[in-house]
């Protein structure tokens, strides 16, 4: 297994850390160009996925279990949700962050920061969690048939 | 001034008329081919169409893309179709993820993704349904 | 120049769309759509909408790719040709199609300033923006702040069509010591194991 699709291993292990420095550029350059969590997430998942594809699947599940996975798509959600929820215990409607920093510019930035950073996390840990659910089960189709 | 009129609607309106031809084409794939990794395909060209769309109805002539220059007389386009598509785009990729599951689920139990080699094998169980019952009786 | 780019663009979008309805071969199927994705974006970019072409490059070109290549690897990679071609359909599309045209008649001129999805909320986003929030992109401001209830409730819908492909093809659901359906073979607790 080893032997084979020399060129792509070694693209592969040139490419993956720029794709996820790119992905985390996105993520937090969000506020001032084009970019921001839905991008963000799917640029970084796509790191882990060509990474995936070229390895195997075996070595990405050792980097990161499933139920790591299983557990971020549940923490995306909760920390979207509980920005608003906390933004209602400082007395504002829920998802109005007007009040999270002292001031409200700072805190409408730290609310956007932490509602992207959650749509970030979700979106990354769905569609790492879809590509595990595909790629775990066996192919019916060999190699040489494509 | 009739010409210049009718030359301004034209070009004015041919983007939807666009639209729409490649609306149509993504709905025919929908309903004309059988195989049901195609469908989604089709599917998938139908709400790309329906994003341009959209994405069009806030282009304004001359304007630029919605992010703050600084300069006071610059024009921005309408930034609400942009949110409301930039998430569409990624609710699609994962309703897509939902479909092509249930495509793999169907490819297990009926050992075909064509469709009427499934209605086909859905009848012939039941007539098999209804002869077993028939010889119970 | 930029009609004579977004015609361009419109010929490679229709040809490859059509060359998808006649094409057997699902892979190349899947890379057409890929194909497809790129040049949409391509379109986005010329209407403005930068923030809608980078995440369909990455979506439509990327990961939905990857998911389909991966749905042909365990289900079949041709199609199967029709037995016989009906009218039918054509007939149908053909008339929605005339309906769609017609109902385009009343819109009003592309990039028009004036147009009503222009004068009501989207230049009041644009207004307040630099004051409220103090973000450059207003897609960002409006996404995450002005209107962050909706995206809270997209960001539920990717949540829950990920738990919906995870109890499908995972075999999370599946009790231990239940069957596996036709056509899968044992050796897939391999990989899914742990």
């Amino acid at each position: 297994m080893n032997d084979h699709h020399l060129i792509l291993r070694v693209i592969t292990r040139m490419l993956t850390g720029p794709i996820l420095l790119f992905g985390l550029y996105v993520q937090f350059h969000g506020d001032y160009g084009p970019g921001g969590g839905f991008q963000a997430g799917v640029i970084f998942a796509v790191g882990f996925i060509l990474y995936g594809i070229v390895f195997s699947l075996r070595d990405l599940r050792r980097l990161i279990p499933d139920w790591i996975i299983h557990k971020l798509v549940a923490l995306g959600v909760l920390l979207y949700a509980g920005t608003g929820i906390v933004s209602m215990l400082l007395g504002a409607n829920f998802l109005d962050y007007n009040p999270l920093a002292g001031t409200p510019i700072g805190g409408q930035h730290l609310g956007i920061l932490l509602v992207e950073a959650g749509v970030g996390i979700t979106v990354f840990a769905v569609m790492l969690a879809i590509y595990y659910a595909f790629a775990g089960r066996p192919p019916s189709l060999n190699d040489e048939d494509w | 001034m009739e010409g210049g009129f009718e030359t301004g609607f034209l070009l004015g309106h041919m983007n939807y008329w666009l639209f729409v031809i490649l609306m149509m084409t993504g709905f025919y794939i929908v309903v004309a081919r059988g195989n049901l990794l195609k469908k989604i395909v089709g599917l998938n060209i139908f709400q790309a169409a329906v994003f341009m769309l959209y994405i069009s109805v806030g282009k304004i002539s001359g304007a630029t893309a919605p992010i703050i220059t600084g300069n006071p007389d610059e024009v921005y386009s309408n930034p609400l179709p942009h949110v409301l598509i930039l998430t569409a785009i990624v609710v699609g990729i994962a309703t897509t993820a939902l479909g092509l599951a249930l495509i793999v689920r169907i490819n297990e139990s009926y050992g075909t993704i064509e469709e009427d080699e499934i209605q086909q094998h859905d009848l012939e169980q039941y007539d098999k349904d209804c002869a077993r019952a028939e010889e119970a009786r | 120049m930029e009609i004579a780019f977004t015609i361009l663009l419109f010929i490679a979008l229709v040809a490859t769309a059509i060359a998808i309805v006649f094409i057997k071969r699902l892979f190349a199927v899947v890379m057409l759509s890929g194909v497809f994705s790129l040049l949409a974006a391509l379109l986005f970019i010329v209407m403005d909408a930068v923030d809608v072409a980078f995440t369909e490059a990455a979506v439509g070109g990327g990961i939905s790719s990857v998911l389909m290549l991966g749905t042909i690897a365990l289900t079949a990679r041709t199609q199967k040709q029709p037995e016989r071609y009906s009218l039918v359909p054509l007939a149908i599309v053909l008339l929605t199609g005339a309906v769609l045209i017609y109902g385009t008649l009343d819109m009003p001129n592309f990039g028009s300033p004036d147009a009503p999805a222009q004068r009501h909320i989207g230049p009041e986003y644009i207004a307040r923006t630099p004051t409220d929030i103090d973000v450059p992109n207003i897609v960002t401001a409006v996404l995450a702040s002005y209107r962050g209830y909706d995206t809270l409730g997209e960001v539920v819908v990717v949540f829950t069509a990920g738990l919906g492909v995870i109890l499908l093809l995972s075999g999370l659901g599946r009790r231990r010591g239940t069957p596996y359906p036709r056509g899968v073979s044992a050796n897939r607790d391999q990989d899914n194991a742990q």
